[in-house]
């Protein structure tokens, strides 16, 4: 398949194409992450009946702005006894992992920053590459609070990789591709054809729809646990571990690592979307399709994943370390293993 | 197995139904104000502070018997009285709820730098005379002003009907003693 990408057919493939292209990803992230941390304070906000932010601007709607700027005054504080290289190592490779997963999203029909054939894979495997910066960043800050977060932050996201990674398998086999602009094109058309909705296909697939919904939630369960929302944010439990693995990380660096966290927020959003809920597709069949459509249907749909884990923030208390690992290990992988192998029998059906 | 089942379905469930409360607090009307823009006592359909609320305290002097039930109460003991026994047939006025008095208060001091507004003195209090306002805003650049003689703020007894009264029962006392020296 061709890749269609807008920005090559524009001023055509030289280095300067190549710099826009990997800088577009990077001002919608920077967009995001504003429009993300004023939602978190706004709707935690709202959820507990109080009015959040306020003062600056009109409905404190630059408070984002002012948090980044406090941020980036603060100092940089490196503990004494540190191991320095690697301290100030960790939140750059946490972020570029998570930044590396944007190469891959694809916004639209007509512009995804690089177009491989193996972009499923290559988001499951960058998607664990920023547990090395987890683990880097509690380690070397030799404290004891960081360590054990960062301990428990490897041992919650290798769990949780495996029933993602089953999910992934079988949207695998239900699309016979590993391309995600091929993923999403199969499933145009009306809403019903989604993969959360067994996928294009003739009336067999209604009685597969349970196995395909409670997939989607597997993976959304999965994904909170990935990206150490509450309830799994065990590794950063304010009340046992001060902040986890970030406990000695002030200043920029602390910035980057919240940064990282808001983008990897949005990487598993738009996971859930591509691979269950159409991508850039519009739910509606052609109305208001193409490919600038695209990006409102993709970021929109992206967005209400984001909302759903600011509000299960808000709603449900942290787990328990074994009743976490109960969850992935006892529940998740077993009723994933079952879905899988009824939507394999599916797709063979079809 | 159907416990297996069960818990998780459970889990789910009440997942859920966390959700359900979650979403519709969000669309509630929002309990907090922009407290020095808004007062919370200006708030729409906000009779008064919440019943909850802890402020600054108010004695009725009128009410207030002198039984001294709201210094014991207090924590913190920030709550100073002083009474004056009246003589026979000199009873102070009868309280505003119409029960008999015997003793003159003639100090009630509370010092609102030390009260911790724990509100256990409006609950030891008999009649009701100490009770919570709504008024929260009385900061002050000097500590002295924060303590509140409440006998001299509504005026109920005048300095020199605090040495009368005094006086007079000294001079009982002396009375008394000189009747129990040479009895009749
Ligand atoms: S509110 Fe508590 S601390 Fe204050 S005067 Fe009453 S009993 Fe004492
Ligand atoms: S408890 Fe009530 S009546 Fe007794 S001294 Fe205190 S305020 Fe007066």
């Amino acid at each position: 398949m061709e890749e269609a990408n807008f920005v090559f057919n524009m001023i055509g493939e030289n280095w300067i194409a190549f710099a826009i292209i990997s800088l577009l990803p990077m001002i919608f992230l920077l967009a995001y992450a504003l429009i993300a941390i004023l939602g978190e304070l706004k709707i935690s906000a709202f959820i507990q009946e109080r009015l959040g932010p306020m003062r600056t601007g009109p409905w404190g709607i630059i408070q984002p702005v002012a948090e980044v700027v406090k941020l980036l005054q603060k100092e940089d504080i490196t503990p004494d006894s540190a191991n320095k290289p690697l301290f100030n190592l960790a939140p750059f490779i946490m972020f570029a992992a998570s930044y590396a997963g944007f190469a891959v999203i694809p916004f639209s029909s007509y512009f995804v920053p690089s177009g491989i054939n193996l972009g499923l894979f290559f988001l499951l495997a960058v998607g664990s590459l920023g547990i090395i910066g987890l683990l880097m960043g509690g380690w070397a800050s030799n404290n004891k609070y960081s360590l054990l977060g960062g301990l428990r932050a490897v041992a919650q996201i290798v769990s949780y990789e495996i029933p993602a990674a089953m999910v992934i398998l079988t949207i695998a086999v239900m699309a016979g591709s590993l391309d995600l602009q091929e993923i999403i094109r199969q499933q145009s058309g009306w809403f019903w054809n989604w993969f959360v909705f067994g996928g294009s296909g003739g009336w067999i697939k209604i009685i597969f729809l349970p196995f395909s919904f409670i997939m989607c939630i597997i993976y959304i369960i999965a994904s909170l646990a990935e990206t150490n929302r509450t309830p799994f944010d065990i590794p950063e439990g304010e009340s046992e571990l001060v902040a986890g693995y970030h406990t000695e990380y002030s200043g920029m660096k602390f910035a980057m690592f919240f940064f990282a966290e808001y983008a990897n927020m949005f990487i598993v959003s738009a996971i859930i979307t591509i691979i269950f809920f159409g991508g850039w597709n519009s739910p509606f069949g052609d109305f208001m399709g193409g490919p600038i459509w695209g990006v409102f249907w993709f970021v929109s749909k992206a967005f209400v994943f984001v909302f759903l884990q600011i509000w299960l923030r808000w709603t449900l208390p942290r787990l328990r370390v074994d009743q976490l690992m109960y969850v992935s290990w006892k529940v998740l992988l077993p009723f994933s293993f079952v879905c899988f192998l009824a939507l394999s029998l599916l797709v063979m059906l079809k | 197995m159907k416990d297996y089942f069960k818990n998780v379905w459970l889990g789910v469930w009440t997942a859920l139904i966390g959700m359900r409360i979650t979403i519709d607090h969000l669309f509630r009307k929002n309990v907090t104000v922009q407290y020095p823009n808004v007062h919370p006592k200006d708030k729409a359909g906000w009779m008064d502070m919440p019943s909850n609320a802890r402020n600054r305290l108010y004695v009725d002097m009128d009410e207030c018997n002198g039984c001294n039930s709201c210094a014991r109460a207090c924590p913190v003991n920030c709550i100073s009285i002083e009474t004056v026994r009246s003589v026979p047939g000199d009873a102070p006025p009868p309280l505003a709820s119409g029960g008999k008095r015997n003793l003159w208060v003639s100090q009630f001091e509370i010092d609102f730098t030390k009260c911790c507004f724990c509100s256990l003195c409006t609950e030891a209090c008999p009649t009701g005379a100490i009770v919570m306002t709504t008024e929260f805003e009385y900061s002050s650049y000097n500590r002295y002003d924060l303590v509140y003689n409440f006998v001299k703020l509504q005026n109920s007894m005048s300095d020199e009907k605090i040495a009368e009264v005094k006086e007079k029962w000294a001079e009982h006392q002396k009375e008394k003693k000189k009747e129990a020296v040479e009895p009749k």
